[in-house]
């Protein structure tokens, strides 16, 4: 049922990788390039972004305005994303309009005109994404758990700060364009209607041309403090607990993943169970993966109002020591319908493939074909799980609390 | 792609549009049922109740429920708004059967007053949740202060005090009053057996009571007023904005769409030239709501505090240029690309399609297929656009801010 991946690597780095999906009428593409917040000189947080945002003020022939418009023309549904280590275009528009839509981002990565009087509106929409996070608990809660789990520049928030957004020049800008936006290191997935020897031809032509260059490395700092509370009047205490996992592609990975799942994934996960349907304390709650290249973690996340929030952290932290000492077979077999009819659901969506399959790529070199996940999962067992929970079982743990009070923490007291 | 449906003798109907080439199906209970139904003393119940349904049946536990979808895989959740509640789940196609048994069986819940106890703590941190998320409730208020006493300005999640005072009973008397098979539409897209879908609802659902649930459809008496809710703890100023709009039976909600594209659409429309590309609002953007008897359109904004009232002009000024300039061939049909590709790609996904036609048959007993849906974008005219822009005038509308600024100057 699956088409044959296709891959092929041009001779300045850039690796194109296509899932043929002849029964859509769709066509989406992830372009991934090497430029992330890790690469951003200490005192320039928030300039990978700052970047991201100039370069889509008009590229190529097109200023700002057709850029937009030739976008909106063409049915291209897009967006952009700026992540530790990558910046990402990715959209999805009827086959027909796919190489239009990748010529217009290959202007964006190639050749933006980073326009120095749009750099004042673009620091102004800059301040507006970093102040609404101060409006978002939840997502401000997230933000500093992976800043203070991760060393140094791994956790870097993607919003940046203040005062470095204040003082970025066009310099700055362009230094970082020159330097990132590269195609050694970026990645181009496609998927949904196409032809692969006419896809290879079109991207040839675009970006064939884009001159590789080299990037200074990423020297690792230090994590963050490994309990801290951040004091703000809101109605719910906001819960962040990290700890330490396997990246995607260390053979253990679906080890951990099923872990992971066991614990927050779904609502019969362990997490919902005990929290919010046993308990009634909290609405949101939640545990999910998160890998970079050679580091990872979970990440557990739980809302409740300010006198509950010690039991809720303290069921949470009872729930994760509970883990470490194993799943049972009905709760992989959960795991495994889920998994499974998530992979067949992901046929149905060029954009959920393209995402994949370049995210596949950048870590691991290659493509899983959704086959090849489904024996793997298959292959899966509660002994299988239970002994990579005994290597690693949660422990260690990263605890952000945002809300009126700080919270105690008691691991293992139910 | 087929449309079939079938009513059962107990009145409940059952539409599908079915997908051979499709890899899920997609099915969803639609209960016309929703905050315009509820009086103040239970003000929230009819999304308590949403809950609820997945606290246990006669013959399921809370935890039965959540377990059995899980081990279908299945996508499953539920929503509730002013006038449908709807129970969905998305499954392989040889899991259709358990996914309409089980979803029919959590639609009889049984309301335990223990199950009940702990939900509403569940419902009051909801509650809290949006407390603490912008825009803090502006939307409900501006929804009350726009609709006054028509049952349209309920708030969908009810209050802390009205949710705290609900008792089972009542809610059980609210369901024997909303939950008729003759008041519930089972749709179905995708990959579906649709005799098996016949035979399994009526397995499952033929032996539910059928009575009389009618809604009172009264038009609105819209008000225009002008509200700023202070909250200092908030950085950033919030505004909602709601002016009358095509309602869900009018033709011109067709045209109302586009309008709002081109008007508010999160990125090529006037209000993003005008305020989201140079950074003077974080967000600024028009919808276009549609119910029965009444639609809206609503204006989102969130901004520095200190451009608020610079910007509200900037709006109210765009506003009124719309109704006496019109619109430009070129930004129709900017913005019937924008629809038309947004209809074609989620209809990919029977999940995609599952609301269009749930709600298109729930609101006006129709099935409308892709092409048609494409046909009516492509047939809208400019004068189509000026009407709406005439007989629905964006400028007279009702305002809510919230955050740092005590008092924002209307704009004039």
């Amino acid at each position: 049922m699956t088409e044959a991946i296709q891959s092929h690597r041009f001779p300045n780095g850039l690796v194109l990788v296509a899932e043929p999906m002849p029964w859509l009428d769709s066509a989406a593409f992830t372009l991934l390039v090497p430029a992330g917040c890790v690469h951003e000189p200490a005192d320039c947080g928030g300039l990978t972004s700052f970047t991201c945002e100039m370069a889509l003020r008009g590229a190529g022939p097109r200023d700002s305005r057709r850029f937009i418009e030739d976008l909106d023309n063409l049915g291209v549904e897009w967006s952009d994303s700026v992540s530790t280590a990558r910046t990402g275009f990715s959209g999805a528009t009827v086959a027909g309009n796919l190489p239009t839509a990748l010529e217009i981002f290959a202007d964006v990565v190639q050749r933006p005109h980073l326009p120095e009087d749009q750099l004042e509106a673009a620091r102004l929409v800059m301040f507006q994404e970093l102040r609404a996070v101060e409006d978002e608990p939840a997502q401000k809660v997230m933000i500093e758990a992976q800043r203070h789990y991760y060393p140094d520049p791994w956790g870097r928030p993607s919003q940046g700060n203040e005062e470095a957004i204040e003082a970025i020049g066009i310099e700055p800008i362009r230094r970082h364009f020159g330097l990132h936006y590269r195609p050694n290191g970026a990645i181009l997935g496609v998927a949904g209607r196409l032809d692969w020897p006419e896809l290879k031809d079109t991207v040839e032509r675009l970006l064939g041309g884009w001159d590789s260059r080299q990037a200074p490395g990423v020297v690792d700092g230090v994590a963050g403090k490994k309990v801290e509370h951040l004091e703000q009047e809101t109605k719910q205490t906001h819960i962040a607990v990290a700890y330490d996992t396997v990246p995607y592609r260390d053979p253990d990975y679906f080890q951990a993943w099923g872990a992971v799942g066991v614990l927050g994934s779904g609502m019969s996960s362990r997490l919902f169970t005990e929290v919010r349907e046993r308990r009634g304390l909290c609405y949101h709650v939640d545990a999910s993966y998160h890998s970079l290249l050679d580091r990872a973690g979970v990440f557990c996340y739980a809302g409740t109002s300010a006198e509950r929030a010690q039991e809720t952290l303290d069921v949470m932290l009872a729930v994760l020591s509970d883990l470490g000492r194993g799943i049972e077979a009905a709760e992989l077999d959960r795991l495994k319908a889920r998994i499974k009819s998530g992979l067949i659901m992901q046929q149905e969506s060029s954009t959920a493939r393209s995402s994949m399959i370049a995210s596949d790529w950048y870590h691991l070199g290659r493509v899983r074909t959704l086959d090849e996940v489904s024996r793997i999962v298959d292959g899966l067992t509660p002994e299988s799980i239970n002994a990579y929970l005994a290597r690693r079982p949660p422990r260690d743990y990263t605890i952000v609390t945002l809300g009126p009070r700080p919270l105690e923490v008691n691991i293992g007291v139910r | 792609m087929e449309f079939v449906r079938h009513t059962l003798p107990s009145g409940l109907e059952i539409v599908a549009e079915l997908n051979g080439d499709a890899r899920s199906v997609a099915l969803g209970f639609f209960v016309e049922a929703g905050s315009r139904d509820e009086t103040e003393e239970v003000s929230g119940v009819s999304h308590f109740l949403e809950h609820m349904a997945f606290k246990g049946t006669p013959t399921r536990s809370a935890l039965d429920v959540n377990r059995e979808f899980d081990e279908m895989g299945a996508r499953y959740n539920a929503s509730t708004g002013e006038e449908t509640t709807l129970y969905y789940a998305a499954v392989l196609p040889e899991c259709q059967d358990r996914a309409v048994r089980l979803l029919a069986d959590i639609l009889r819940p049984s309301l335990r007053e223990d199950d009940f106890n702990t939900e509403k703590q569940v419902i009051l941190e909801e509650i809290r949740v949006y407390e603490d998320q912008p825009p803090f409730g502006a939307d409900e208020k501006c929804k009350a202060a726009y609709f006054g006493a028509h049952p349209l300005g309920r708030s969908v999640l009810g209050t802390a005090q009205s949710i705290t005072a609900l008792s089972a009973e009542a809610m059980r008397r609210y369901f024997r009053a909303r939950y008729s098979p003759s008041n519930i539409v089972l749709a179905a897209t995708g990959r579906i057996d649709f005799d098996a879908l016949i035979a399994t609802a009526e397995e499952s659902c033929g032996v539910w009571e059928r009575f009389d649930a009618p809604r009172s459809i009264r038009p609105a008496e819209p008000n225009q007023k002008f509200l700023t809710v202070h909250r200092p703890e908030a950085t950033q100023e919030y505004t909602v904005q709601m002016s009358d709009g095509p309602a869900g039976d009018e033709k011109q909600r067709y045209a109302a769409k586009l309008l709002a594209r081109i008007l508010g659409d999160d990125s090529g429309s006037r209000l993003y030239w005008a305020l989201s590309d140079p950074g003077l609002a974080e967000h600024a953007v028009l919808r276009h709501y549609e119910y029965a008897g009444a639609g809206l359109f609503v204006t989102y904004m969130s901004c520095e505090p200190e451009r608020t009232a610079d910007n509200l002009q900037v709006v109210l000024d765009i506003y009124r240029n719309a109704q006496t300039a019109g619109v430009s061939k070129e930004e129709l049909s900017q913005a019937k690309s924008k629809v038309s590709s947004r209809i074609v790609l989620s209809s990919e996904r029977p999940m995609g399609r599952l609301s269009y036609v749930g709600n298109e048959w729930v609101q006006r007993r129709r099935y409308r297929s892709v092409r048609e849906a494409l046909d009516t974008v492509a047939s809208i005219s400019v004068d189509d656009i000026q009407s709406v822009l005439t007989g629905y005038p964006l400028s007279r509308s009702t305002t809510v801010t919230i955050g740092p600024l005590a008092e924002v100057p209307q704009p004039a």
